[in-house]
């Protein structure tokens, strides 16, 4: 423990005086979990909340990386300090994975900017808890836009780029038809619309087909009460057409939730994810813990002899869950 | 959670043959690594920038353009450089009488055309735990 909270501390010291390799380090040490990765946050926890947090998200293959590799590009330019943290999956099988998002962005990269892959390792719950850790560290060290990039499948990887203060959902022609762009998930995380690969056929009915879905908002008055509407942003990553004007409109976005008092909002409300993440985690180890024992294996048994209803069996185990805790440190 | 290696993946300058690459992507993705693929053209600085953000554990390079006499110590150097004690294992065309240069050179280990994927992936775990126990920092 004392190891582990000497180490956190001796790299994020370093990290914070703007050594590259002491911050590539720290965000292992977050990726890993556990007393060092505690240790981490509550060092870095004070330094942040200053980043703005723009998340980029849509189908693979939309142009995500290649579009953050332009804004990458850009953002130096205007004198910013941008970090990209990108997502992709881990193998379910093997753990493994290949990250290949860098590819599309470190051309275009330069010394100021930090590029960091991170895969999701298979376990929704510490994805959760890894990227805004990561976050977070790049935040504290003085990076600013943070831009986290992640594939939109899968409810945790939306939920991510979700939480951002800003969220870019990409898509691009051929992708669907209205009824698609009406379905739950995806569209409605995003704070700005991206179709890529406008030169493609197919282009002008797909931002058709989101201007129809966003008039929807208004009929229903599922729109912002202050009147903002997600503006469309036509663009062909591969040579950089449509990067200035997608910045513009993360720009107005962000003045939008500061004049609005929304960026404080988000900003709550995804800490307070943040802690409900990890109180799930915790509690899942308490379960998995408390079912592995004598009783716990009993009254496994007692519902699959159908002697026992499984609520019954939940309610007794977090009965004893929660006196376990308050006798004493329990298993942890 | 146990530390998964992770390893770069690239190819240096204009050689342009990467079917080798992406099966070695593969085959180490498959044996549980998380794979940073950089891919083709890429330079020694590129590779550092990549090795010290990712905390990378180890860089491999695929080399099929006989280039590897003076690319695979480049990168060698290169990383010793930034003060990055990391195996490169390098794979490709490689005759066998340039072996011991690039193994002097601080190659950790070099792959040819006949490595089976289990020799690959040995080769790799070998290489990053050997440096390990050798005090990288």
């Amino acid at each position: 423990m004392t190891q582990h909270g000497h180490e956190a501390d001796t790299v994020f010291a370093r990290a914070l005086a703007g050594d590259r390799r002491a911050l590539g380090r720290l965000l292992s040490l977050v990726e890993r979990g556990g007393p060092a990765a505690e240790r981490i946050t509550e060092l870095a926890h004070p330094h942040s909340g200053r980043a703005h947090i723009v998340g980029i998200t849509g189908a693979p293959g939309a142009g995500k990386s290649t579009l953050t590799g332009q804004l990458m590009r850009l953002l130096p330019e205007r004198s910013f300090r941008p970090a990209v943290l990108a997502v992709d999956p881990s193998s379910p099988l093997t753990g493994g994975a290949i990250l290949g998002d860098r590819i599309r962005m470190d051309d275009l990269a330069g010394e100021s900017a930090f590029i960091r892959s991170m895969a999701t390792r298979g376990h929704s719950g510490g994805l959760a808890l890894a990227v805004p850790g990561a976050l977070r560290v790049f935040d504290a060290v003085g990076y600013d836009p943070v831009i986290v990039e992640t594939v939109g499948v899968g409810q945790v990887e939306v939920d991510v780029a979700g939480a951002a203060d800003t969220t870019v959902v990409v898509v691009t022609p051929g992708w669907g038809d209205a009824v698609q762009a009406n379905k739950a998930g995806l569209l409605e995380v995003a704070d700005i619309f991206v179709v890529n690969k406008a030169d493609r056929p197919g282009a002008a009915d797909a931002r058709r087909d989101l201007e129809l879905m966003l008039d929807l908002s208004h009929v229903t008055g599922q729109e912002d009460a202050a009147g903002y509407r997600p503006p469309i942003v036509m663009a062909q990553a591969l040579d950089g057409t449509g990067a200035d004007a997608l910045w513009e409109a993360v720009a107005e976005h962000r003045s939008h939730l500061e004049a609005t008092g929304q960026m404080a909002d988000r900003r709550r409300r995804r800490l307070r994810l943040e802690v409900i993440s990890r109180l799930d985690q915790m509690a899942q180890a308490q379960a998995a813990a408390v079912l592995a024992d004598d009783v716990g294996r009993q009254l496994l048994g007692e519902v699959e002899q159908r002697q026992m209803a499984p609520t019954t069996a939940a309610a007794r185990l977090a009965e004893r869950l929660l006196t376990d805790r308050r006798s004493g440190r329990g298993t942890g | 959670m146990q530390d998964r290696i992770r390893i770069i993946l690239a190819k240096l300058g204009l050689d342009g043959h990467d079917r080798g690459i992406k099966v070695v992507a593969r085959i180490l993705r498959d044996a549980g690594m998380e794979v940073i693929y950089l891919g083709l053209r890429q330079t020694t600085a590129g590779i550092v920038t990549a090795a010290l953000e990712e905390d990378a554990d180890a860089v491999g390079l695929s080399m099929h353009n006989a280039g590897h006499l003076t690319l695979a110590p480049a990168m060698v150097k290169a990383l010793r450089e930034a003060d990055l004690n990391i195996p490169v294992i390098i794979g490709g065309i490689i005759p066998d009488e340039d072996r011991e240069r690039l193994t002097e050179a601080g190659v950790a280990a070099v792959l040819g055309p006949g490595a089976s994927a289990e020799e690959v992936v040995q080769a790799v775990r070998q290489a990053v735990a050997r440096q390990s126990d050798g005090g990288a920092s």
